[in-house]
């Protein structure tokens, strides 16, 4: 009990360590920043803002409630055809 | 050994599952001149209809694989976007996880749930891009896929062991992912400029990335592999085991 609360504190002080670094989002840069679109913008092409943009406001969480729903639905169809397998008559 | 693997994890896995650093290879929305953009759908349509079309003929004998297919979608939604920081390169970058899929489903369903793992990306997370869809299907996926699958293959008819061949498989779709985006980036933002100088430099870039991390890949995929192959061998005796006998796809 007391190693496993030790190793969440160890967790937990870390990842804020990892996200609050003022250098972090320069150093650990994705290759996408790195090289794609360092190299696009070189040859004049730049990379533009999501064709759809579900970080507007609560619209991405109403497309994780959306998703959410119909992935749910989904998994359970299948779910109860993995176990009880199809009616011959459907 | 178990304590310190779990104080190791404990230290890595918030670094890698940081959000700040969601950030990754895929092509992002705009790069791509249209014309390119809409080539890479019409190449990767065909193997996308393949695949569901293999999909449905599977899934007519054998109930459980399209929750298979829906897992390892899953899977690979979370490799392909988990970064990895490479600290010789002061980068990050993600594993792609199609080297698993072509083991595990064959390369057809492969560039299936590829094409699931990087819709949502692009939709939800900023990841990639939809007019860069298909491009980035196309490098992940089909390329991806294959090169995973046909690793696997041949080193299993040269008499390789399955996790062998798996960490060939993890390694050389990744790598080969990469190579492919390097080509694809390259035929479309060159302009007047030549292909293959452009094509090369980009493939360099990747390099001090990508060469641990496709090595990193292959050690999750032979990881993943292996645990199936003695846990649930069924499940690989349907693809790409039974592919090496000549019976799966």
């Amino acid at each position: 009990m007391k190693r496993a609360t030790v190793l969440g504190a160890l967790f937990v002080l870390v990842l804020l360590c990892a996200a609050k670094s003022p250098c972090a989002a320069e150093k650990w840069q994705g290759i996408d920043e790195t090289v794609v679109q360092k190299i696009a913008k070189e040859h004049g092409r730049e990379a533009k803002g999501a064709l759809i943009n579900t970080g507007e406001g609560d619209l991405q969480l109403f497309a994780f409630l959306v998703a959410g729903a119909i992935g749910g639905f989904v998994a359970g169809y299948y779910w109860r055809v993995l176990l009880e397998g199809r009616k011959k008559g459907s | 050994m178990k304590l310190s693997c779990t104080v190791l994890l404990s230290v890595i896995l918030p670094v890698v599952l940081s959000p700040s650093y969601s950030f990754a290879m895929h092509i992002s929305e705009g790069i791509l001149p249209f014309s390119w953009a809409l080539f890479w759908f019409i190449a990767s349509a065909p193997f996308l209809a393949w695949g569901l079309r293999t999909l449905t003929r599977r899934s007519a004998s054998d109930l459980s694989s399209k929750p298979l297919a829906g897992m390892v979608a899953a899977v690979v939604f979370i490799i392909s976007c988990m970064p990895v920081p490479v600290p010789t390169a002061g980068t990050c970058s993600h594993p792609c996880g199609t080297g698993l899929a072509a083991v595990v489903l064959g390369p057809t369903l492969g560039v299936v749930v590829a094409a699931v793992a990087l819709l949502i990306q692009a939709l939800f997370l900023s990841h990639g891009g939809l007019s860069t869809w298909g491009a980035n299907l196309f490098a992940m996926g089909v390329v991806g896929s294959f090169a995973g699958f046909f690793a696997f293959r041949t080193l299993r008819a040269c008499g390789a062991g399955p996790v062998v061949a798996a960490f060939a498989a993890g390694l050389l779709a990744d790598w080969a992912t990469y190579a492919a985006t390097a080509m694809i980036l390259a035929a479309g933002i060159r302009g007047t400029s030549p292909f293959w100088p452009l094509a090369g430099k980009i493939a360099l870039a990747f390099v001090p990335t990508q060469l641990p991390l496709g090595i990193i890949e292959g050690a999750i995929t032979a990881g993943m592999v292996s645990l199936l192959h003695k846990k649930r061998p069924d499940l690989l005796a349907r693809t790409a085991l039974a592919a090496t006998e000549g019976e799966g796809r």
